[in-house]
Order: structure tokens, then C-alpha cells, then sequence
């Protein structure tokens, strides 16, 4: 789930609005657009890439590897399935508010197929001065700035505020992971921790969550054996309890999904719990420093 | 969206071939009355889309019309949770010789549909999950197809179910169907009892339709339950914004989910509150303008934070609606801007040029100054 400039990126509901603006801001950026989908205008090219009828011509003639969708709820299920089933690795899910029964058939699809599905409803995913894929700032110079640093979060907009302060800070992301703000994700918190543990151009990895669900405090199961530094904000500990805060997920229900449950299976992991998005940037220069003086107490 | 018990049976389970006892709706003290006389001993429930009635008081027994009578002018006007009682179902006494719970949920972990069974009707799932976990059975079902009456069968295995087994494996087969059907988030028949007359029948059902299918389910949200929200939230839903009033004096203004929260639990961080919940994320960022005249529409609202960190949402275009309703509005109380992301530069220089104030680099800094200019 980490994008790279040899990835062959096909956008769903290119000609739309949306589609055609970031998807140009993603040619720009350095993504490798490959093709477009819309039934009505195969054959043509828009924006200066070619349009197929279907996901799997566009695989088929295109070797396209990661997809990403700007399709409205009601079509979002049927798009997906057919691209899945087209064999795509990567499906990138922007859309919000899709039928929950709708999301299930996709997830199913996308097990039968081995498809990863990022998503529904999220930003997308950045490798800063290397290409994005969905709706993130990517461009924007005082937000993203390479680096070694790998941000995972529920929310664009506080995912965004997040990785501006590192920028802010000179500390540059190897990548962003948006992972959305739907309850039923394709990839979990976990998962992408599992992703940027992994990778070697990561040194330390920061985790954007919210209440509602138990993502975090799975993810903390697997930052326990981790050896990467890790900092956490965790956003609606102020929302009243029994109220949906906006994204579909974000919602306490008894104890479930607490900030507190949250932040105390985080911090019970070695995870550096911060107050406000403004010390992020402190403590991931704080983690590093410490988890390379670890190190050299090993040596 | 949550409905009330009489909707969830009449428009769910009665067509979904699930029984249930013979009831009425009644919206004043007479009409029970009446209801009562044709229906013998009846039960007199208060219809609110929340748990807790029976604890409330809002489920009483009646053996005759005259008590039903004064059961319902005791339930009529009450205030349950969030909800005034406005309606009674009266449905007739059942002898229970079991209860049991059964419902349809999502799993969002295994992101499939999960159905519950326990022989400990009555409780809260809650409660029988602390009390008594054994007795909770569990089915994941693959929602491309659907469980055969031999899953459901092998969910409740030794339970002890007798000859009211069959009965219960349809009444599960069915409900699955009709969780399908209504794009239900939850669909829960609690208690579900057998009868002294061996008949299987719902006594009760809470049923929530899965807000992203209201569009295709126009005639179930037609009957959905009423939300209790504030004369200002009932403005937020006119115009299409999420907005949840609080208590607190310090109005808030972002976009997305994620960053909105955010700003509050920063608000509270240093000591102030939010008097609000209202986001302009996704779609809704060319809103900002109606969004600027509901927050200071806030009676509460004592200074304003207005924090914008632009992925999807152009900052740009959400100052530009900010500043149009500021010169129709001409706001009386301070306001505190933070402005980051896609469009930063204009959306700045928009403030700065037609508002004559500059936005703070750090969200945490606008927000210090508007809990301090609140006290």
C-alpha cells in the first residue's frame, strides 16, 4: 500500500469533475496514470490519457496495477467488483458514504480476488516527491516533504495537518497512508504499520486515529514487537459518547471505542501518546533520538 | 437512522413473515383505552427509538381498558432519554414460556454480517455479553450468499431449543432476508419468546437502516423515527451539514471529520468548550458559507474558531464562502483563523485583504486565543 512511480495507476470516473482535476494534479505530481474508465467515452483520451470502456480492458491493454475510484455511492459497489475481478493489486476507495452492504460485497470480492482494497472514504495514499494517488495535498510543498518518516491516518484533513507539522518541524515522510473513515476498512491500522514496518525506507512511523471501532488498539498489539519508533494522536477525546463525529466509524458506544481505551493500549505499547497535533513533531524527534541511543546501547 | 419499535415490526418483521403480537398505535389515552377493549390484557409501551423504556417506566401492563387509559396518560408527554413519548403501542399480553435474543449487525472486524443468538432473552446484549458469554452463539455469514437452515441449525447445537428449534431457524432465516432487504445496520428481536401456546413470536424489535442506503430505501426512512435534535441541528440538516450542539461557548468551523474533532478536543485541551460539532469535509466545502451563519446562530457561541487544513476541501473556496457570509453577517464575536493545505495562499490572502485579520500558523495558537477571548 505504499505507491511508487512504477506503479500503473488506472483512474475510475476520470471525465468527472473531480476526476479530471486530481488526476492532472497527480500526473503532475509524478504518478504513473496509465488509463482512465468510462463506458460512454472509450476510445477517446482525456487529460492525455486513454479511455477504455471497462476495468479489465484497461488492465488488459494498459498492465494497470493500482486503481483508484472517483465514483459516486450508488455505482461505487459495481465499479469495484468489476475491478477487482479485472485483477488490479491496489484499489484505492475515495468514496463516502457507500451502502455498508455494498462495502461488505466489495471486501468479499476483493478476498476472493487478493485484490487490497484502501478504503472506502479515504485520502488516499502519498509517497512525498514521488507520486500520490487520491485527494491529498500532495503538492502543496509546506505540507509534504520527502523523508524517512511514515504517517498513518484515518482522516485527510487532520492527516493532513499532521504531516504539515513534521514538514514544519524539517522532518520529511517516506509515506502517507490514508486508510479512511469508514467502519469497515479493507486496510486496517494494523496493516499499514504491518505495511511501513516493512519498508526500509521508514525509520519511524506516526499513527493518526480517532475513536470509534478497535483499530488502535489492535495496532498496538502488533507496535509491541516493533522495533520502529511510534508516536499517536488520536483525535475526539472532547466528542460527546453515543454520536456519530462525522465519519461513519468515528462513534463511541459504551467503552467501545473510547479515547481512553485508545490511547492507554497505545502508550501500554511504547507508543508516544501526544495532546494536540503541534507535538507530533516533537516527540517523533524525541522517539528517534531515543530509539537510536537503544541502539547504540546494544552495540 | 433508528426507528420506533411499532414502525420496525409493521415495516420489517410483519412482511418479513416474522409474527408478532396483535398491536395498536395510539396517540392519546382514549384511543388506548379503546385499542384495550378490542385487544383484552395488553401491554401499553412508549414508542421512542431508545432502549431503557421498561426502566423509564414506559412499559406498564393493563388488564382492562381503564387501566390502559391511565397507563397511556401516564406514558403520553413523558420524557425518555433524548425523546418525548408521543405514541403508545398497545399489543396484547403474551404467555411467555421462553425468551430468547436474536439479531442481525455488521461485523466490522470480519466485514461481513454477524448474527447473534442467546438464549437469555430480555437482557441487553451488553449485560449478556458481562453476564453470561457461553450463552452468546455467533454466525459470520459470507454476504454473497446466505446461511442454509443447517448453519443455523449448527449456530444454536445444544441449546436445548426442543421443538421450538424449527420455528427459531425460520424466524433466523427470515430476518437475515430482511436485514438484507432494509439495509439494516442492526435488526434485533429482543426478547423473542415462545409461547405457552408453542407459537414463536417477536415481542419486541429495534431496527436501524444503514445511513448510506437511505437513498435506496425512500419508504423505510419515510417511517423512520423523528431525531431529537436542536431547533439549530434541524437547520444543519436543511442544509445538508452535520452539526451536533454542545454546552460549551467556543464555536468551531472545520473541515473533515478528523480535523474537527480535533479542534474541539484541542478547545477543551486548554481549559475552554466547544459549543459545537460542524464539519464541511468532503463534498460539503462549498458550504462554508451557511456553515459561518449556523455556528454563530449558536446562542452559546461566545468566539469562533475557524480552522481549514484543505486535501479535498480547497481552502480557497471555503474562505471565499466564509468572507461572503461575513459581510452579510458582520459577525459580533471574535474569530480566530487557522488556514493550511490545498489553496493556502489565496485562502490567506482572502482573509487578510477583505477581513483584515491574520490567520495564526498553528491551530493551537487560534485556539488558545479563542478560549481566552470566550472567558
Amino acid at each position: 500500500m505504499i505507491v511508487r512511480k512504477n506503479n500503473r495507476v488506472v483512474v475510475l470516473g476520470i471525465t468527472g469533475k473531480q476526476g479530471t482535476f486530481w488526476t492532472e494534479k497527480m500526473i503532475a505530481y509524478g504518478t504513473n496514470v496509465v488509463a482512465g474508465v468510462n463506458p460512454k467515452r472509450a476510445g477517446e483520451d482525456h487529460v492525455g490519457v486513454p479511455i477504455f470502456a471497462t476495468p479489465a480492458e484497461a488492465v488488459a491493454k494498459t498492465g494497470g496495477d493500482v486503481a483508484v475510484m472517483f465514483i459516486p455511492p450508488p455505482m461505487a459497489k459495481d465499479a469495484a467488483v468489476s475491478t477487482v475481478q479485472a485483477g488490479i493489486k491496489l484499489l484505492v476507495v475515495l468514496t463516502e458514504h457507500i451502502p455498508a452492504q455494498d462495502v461488505m460485497a466489495m471486501h468479499a470480492a476483493a478476498a476472493k480476488h487478493g485484490t487490497r482494497i484502501v478504503g472506502p472514504n479515504t485520502a488516499g495514499l502519498v509517497t512525498p516527491g514521488e507520486c500520490f494517488v487520491g485527494i491529498m495535498p500532495a503538492f502543496v510543498p509546506s505540507v509534504f516533504r520527502a523523508g524517512r518518516i511514515g504517517v498513518i491516518s484515518r482522516s485527510g484533513s487532520l492527516g493532513t495537518l499532521v504531516c504539515l507539522n513534521l514538514t514544519r518541524a524539517g522532518i520529511g515522510q517516506s509515506a502517507f497512508i490514508g486508510i479512511g473513515g469508514d467502519p469497515m476498512l479493507g486496510t486496517t491500522t494494523r496493516d499499514a504499520l504491518e505495511a511501513l514496518d516493512e519498508d526500509s525506507r521508514t525509520d519511524a512511523v506516526v499513527i493518526v486515529g480517532e475513536i470509534g471501532g478497535a483499530m488502535e488498539e489492535e495496532a498496538a498489539v502488533y507496535a509491541k514487537k516493533m522495533a520502529k519508533p511510534m508516536a499517536a494522536f488520536i483525535a475526539g477525546a472532547a466528542a460527546p459518547p453515543g454520536k456519530k463525529m462525522g465519519h461513519a466509524g468515528a462513534i463511541v458506544t459504551g467503552n467501545a471505542g473510547s479515547y481512553a481505551s485508545k490511547r492507554k493500549a497505545l502508550e501500554a505499547a511504547g507508543v508516544t501518546v501526544v495532546d494536540t497535533p503541534s507535538q507530533i513533531a516533537a516527540a517523533v524527534a524525541a522517539a528517534l533520538q531515543s530509539g537510536r541511543s537503544k541502539v547504540a546501547a546494544t552495540q | 437512522m433508528n426507528f420506533e419499535e411499532y414502525a420496525a415490526k409493521s415495516m420489517v418483521l410483519t412482511p418479513a413473515g416474522i409474527s408478532v403480537p396483535r398491536g395498536r398505535l395510539c396517540i392519546s389515552a382514549a384511543e388506548a383505552a379503546m385499542a384495550a377493549a378490542n385487544i383484552g390484557p395488553c401491554v401499553v409501551k412508549a414508542q421512542v427509538p431508545t432502549g431503557k423504556r421498561g426502566k423509564a417506566g414506559g412499559i406498564k401492563l393493563a388488564a382492562r381498558p381503564e387501566e390502559a387509559k391511565q397507563a397511556a396518560s401516564q406514558i403520553l408527554g413523558m420524557r425518555i432519554g433524548d425523546y418525548k413519548v408521543e405514541r403508545v403501542l398497545v399489543e396484547e399480553q403474551a404467555a411467555i414460556a421462553r425468551e430468547f435474543y436474536v439479531a442481525v449487525l455488521h461485523d466490522s472486524a470480519a466485514r461481513k454480517p454477524l448474527i447473534l443468538f442467546s438464549t437469555e432473552g430480555g437482557m441487553d446484549i451488553e449485560e449478556i455479553a458481562a453476564a453470561k458469554p457461553s450463552a452468546i452463539r455467533r454466525l459470520l455469514v459470507d454476504i454473497e450468499s446466505k446461511p442454509s437452515p443447517a448453519d443455523i441449525a449448527g449456530m444454536l447445537k445444544g441449546l436445548h431449543l426442543g421443538d421450538a428449534e424449527v420455528q427459531i431457524v425460520s424466524v433466523i432465516d427470515r430476518l437475515y432476508t430482511a436485514f438484507r432487504r432494509c439495509d439494516a445496520e442492526l435488526l434485533e428481536i429482543n426478547p423473542l419468546a415462545l409461547l405457552e401456546d408453542n407459537r414463536v413470536v417477536a415481542l419486541d424489535c429495534k431496527f436501524v437502516l444503514d445511513d448510506g442506503a437511505i437513498y435506496r430505501q425512500p419508504d423505510l426512512a419515510k417511517s423512520a423515527a423523528a431525531s431529537a435534535l436542536t431547533p439549530l441541528e434541524m437547520r444543519g440538516v436543511e442544509a445538508g451539514l452535520k452539526l451536533i450542539q454542545l454546552d460549551g461557548n467556543v464555536g468551531v468551523l472545520a473541515n473533515g471529520a478528523g480535523l474537527t474533532m480535533t479542534t474541539m478536543d484541542v478547545i477543551r485541551h486548554y481549559g475552554g468548550k466547544p459549543a459545537n460539532f460542524l464539519e464541511i469535509g468532503g463534498e460539503a466545502y462549498t458550504k462554508s458559507e451557511i456553515a459561518l451563519d449556523l455556528v454563530l446562530s449558536n446562542p452559546g457561541v461566545k468566539s469562533l474558531v475557524i480552522n481549514f487544513c484543505g486535501a479535498f476541501a480547497r481552502t480557497d473556496v471555503m474562505a471565499d464562502g466564509v468572507v461572503k457570509a461575513w459581510h452579510k453577517l458582520k459577525p459580533k464575536v471574535p474569530v480566530f483563523f487557522s488556514i493550511h493545505g490545498t489553496g493556502e495562499e489565496e485562502a490567506v490572502k482572502l482573509v487578510r485583504d477583505e477581513l483584515g485579520i491574520e490567520p495564526y500558523d498553528f491551530m493551537e495558537d487560534a485556539i488558545q486565543a479563542a478560549v481566552k477571548a470566550a472567558q
